[in-house]
């Protein structure tokens, strides 16, 4: 459903992803690994649409048609859902305020009536229990005050309503504690189905105890250095990041 | 040679036009009380000295409201001009509100449209006019004595010129239920007109109203508004007052409020502008007793070449009060905001605190904002702060909606939306908040 072929992006004339393959399929699931600065929100924001950076080499994509060509809008409503590793602070809007709007948009685009009140509620609910948020949390402004966890979960919690068909997490798993850790896991792990992909960006071995992928990818330096099944978070979690550095270093000189 | 002296041959015309009216007013007017008379002819000294405001004027440099003036209205403009029957009325007045209505056309009292629900135990509403003669103590003790006809020129007109507006009394220890909502209604279907409605709000001990001072057009031509309202909030008294200007393209609006606290008393102000030609609210507070609390918001969401300024002015003179200023601007097209906060920390006023802020979003490149705060604090134990901020609308927050399937629009509304709440909040008169809303709602999905 998503090809990336050679995918160059910069930033304020800094050049960030040189050079990304990568090809994810209905049912599948990605984690991306690699250190810090590597590039993986990089990569996770190019995918939402976010303007700041420039692609300025190679291709993207997405059930057929050309996400590079699509405002963030258009790919939200095409299925596609950014779980942020920072979400932002909305002074005055609160989750139930923008997502009865967001959803129904999406549902349009599909075709679909829009959920009346009644119907919508009834979805809250359930996704409330899914990733075991609170009400009063969804009725606060978006962000503001929240703990790290709290944002964490928010953003899970918006994706279980919007049912996206490709979602990207990115650092979900940081500053979540293990029960919190446990609860976000579920949560995808219940909204899994041989339809939708996800694409997990972390860079911990540990989430992957909870959210099993199939595939696991190393980025480095903005390009994908290393491919493989779920054992190489192993493998990397068991030697670190410096031996990723060093055989991608090794390969370029 | 010699700089150019300002002299009456340098007049304007439109200046000279309202000079010549109030002086024709002073000499025929001998119906009402010797005080006002008098209070007539000290404002009609202060205009001819003061002159209207010129180009070099600082307090009017952003909004050449003079100037326009000059060049929409002439001579003949100014007169009253009565339209009773003005067509379109009723559907500018809040609807499904138990709520005293009274309503102004081209400044004249309008009987038809207006309506009384309160007792008169618990509120004494008439025209000023009518209150001149029946209230001669009340008029005496407080009619001219806060709207400074020595520094304000347009107050010293108004003052000068003004025969009518509305009286309000109420006495001590009553709440009102039902809120005061004063429509004044600029009627320009005939012709140009020029209104200057006068008004006296006196809130006695331990009493609370909420009142409404809402402006509107009917018709495409000129017309203009010069208000003076003085509110006394007596000791323990709560008053909320709104100002709404939702006025035509082609109309000019000088207003000033003038307000009085003494001790302990509640005074809460909500100005809307959302629609208009040139605007300027004046609005001045003097905070002349202890453990005073006093908030002012203000929101101005403009667009087309709509001018806004708002001027306001707290003087905190006795220690211990609290005042908080909020004005928030969205600005679209070419249109512009002017703010202006004084905050005035006398040197008794110890232990005040006096908190000001003015947030701006201007949307476009061809809008604009002059904002500036003015603190003069001679008192040394206060907590004063102001800030000033424009922007856009942030661009992670709009991202992050967009992430969500929201488009561009409907972002940017939510935002815009959000970003107005803060002020629209605080009015508490529900009916009228929800109208505002929908008003603002209807322009941010037209607009962008
Ligand atoms: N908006 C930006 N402006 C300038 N540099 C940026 C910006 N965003 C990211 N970068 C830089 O791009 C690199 C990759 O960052 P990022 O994608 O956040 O990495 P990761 O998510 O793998 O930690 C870093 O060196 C970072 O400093
Ligand atoms: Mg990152």
């Amino acid at each position: 459903m998503l090809t990336i072929e050679n995918l160059h992006a910069k930033v304020e004339s800094k050049d960030i992803l040189k050079g990304i393959n990568l090809n994810v399929k209905p049912g599948e699931v990605h984690a991306i690994m690699g250190p810090n600065g590597s590039g993986k929100s990089t990569l996770a924001s190019v995918l939402a649409g976010r303007e700041d950076f420039e692609v300025t080499e190679g291709s993207v994509e997405y059930l057929g048609n050309d996400l590079l060509d699509m405002n963030p809008a258009e790919r939200a409503r095409e299925g596609i859902f950014l779980a942020f590793q920072y979400p932002v602070e909305i002074p005055g809007v609160s989750t139930t305020n923008f997502l009865k709007t967001a959803l129904n948009q999406i549902r349009k685009h599909q075709g679909l009536d829009p959920l009346d009140a009644v119907s919508f509620l009834k979805q809250m609910k359930e996704k409330m229990q899914l990733v075991e948020i609170d009400q009063s949390l969804l009725s606060r402004a978006l962000n503001e005050g929240f703990s790290g966890g709290e944002k964490k979960r928010n953003e899970i919690f918006q994706m279980a309503m919007l049912e996206p068909k490709l979602a990207i997490l990115d650092e979900t798993d940081s500053g979540l504690d293990i029960d919190a850790l446990r609860i976000v896991a579920n949560g995808v792990n219940k909204l899994r189905t041989s339809e939708n992909a996800t694409i997990v960006v972390t860079h911990y071995q540990r989430l992957l105890d909870y959210i099993v992928p199939d595939y696991v990818h190393v980025l480095y330096d903005g390009r994908i250095v290393k491919s493989g099944t779920k054992e190489l978070a192993l493998e990397l979690e068991e030697k670190g990041y410096d031996w990723i550095k060093e055989t991608a270093n090794a390969a370029t000189i | 040679m010699s700089q150019i002296i300002i002299s009456k041959q340098h007049q304007t015309a439109i200046e000279e036009a309202f000079l010549q009216q109030a002086d024709l007013f002073q000499k025929t007017s001998h119906s009402t009380s010797p005080y006002v008379q008098k209070v007539r002819r000290e404002a009609f000294a202060n205009l001819e000295k003061l002159g209207l405001p010129g180009n070099k004027n600082e307090e009017y440099k952003y909004t050449r409201i003079t100037r326009a003036l000059n060049k929409h209205f002439a001579p003949e403009n100014i007169k009253p001009a009565y339209a009773e029957n003005a067509i379109g009325i009723s559907q500018l007045i809040l609807s499904g509100i138990e709520a005293n209505i009274l309503v102004f056309v081209n400044g004249k009292f309008s009987q038809q449209h207006s309506n009384m629900v309160s007792p008169p135990q618990e509120i004494i509403i008439s025209t000023l006019s009518e209150a001149f003669e029946s209230h001669t103590n009340l008029i005496e003790r407080y009619y001219g004595k806060y709207a400074d006809s020595k520094t304000d020129a347009f107050t010293a007109l108004n003052t000068a010129v003004a025969e009518d507006g509305i009286f309000i009394y109420v006495p001590q220890g009553k709440v009102v239920s039902a809120p005061v909502l004063i429509y004044f209604i600029t009627d320009t279907t005939e012709e140009k007109t020029v209104s200057q409605p006068r008004n006296l709000y006196i809130i006695e001990e331990n009493s609370q109203v909420d009142l409404v001072e809402s402006f509107h057009t009917v018709g495409e031509q000129e017309g203009y508004h010069n208000i003076v309202s003085e509110i006394v909030v007596n000791k323990q008294a709560v008053v909320n007052y709104h100002k709404i200007e939702i006025e035509g393209k082609d109309t000019y609006h000088t207003g000033n409020t003038h307000v009085v606290q003494t001790a302990e008393s509640l005074f809460n102000a909500v100005t809307v502008s959302v629609s208009g030609g040139m605007i300027r609210n004046n609005l001045n507070l003097v905070i002349d007793a202890e453990n005073c609390e006093s908030h002012m918001y203000g929101l101005y969401m403009l667009d087309q070449e709509t001018l806004v300024d708002n001027h306001t002015m707290v003087d905190h003179r006795k220690a211990n009060s609290f005042s908080n200023e909020l004005y928030k601007g969205i600005m679209d097209d070419k249109s512009k905001g002017v703010f202006n906060g004084k905050v005035y920390v006398r040197p008794d006023a110890q232990k005040t605190n006096a908190f000001q802020s003015n947030k701006n979003i201007l949307l476009t490149d061809d809008a604009s904002i002059d904002t500036k705060p003015q603190l003069e604090i001679w008192a040394d134990d206060v907590k004063c702060s102001h800030g000033a901020t424009t922007g856009q609308i942030d661009a992670e927050q709009l991202f992050y909606l967009q992430t969500r399937g929201l488009d561009k629009r409907q972002a940017t509304a939510l935002l815009l939306k959000a970003f107005a709440s803060d002020v629209l909040q605080n009015i508490r008169i529900q009916p009228l908040r929800e109208v505002l809303e929908k008003i603002i709602s209807q322009r941010l999905q037209k607009d962008l």
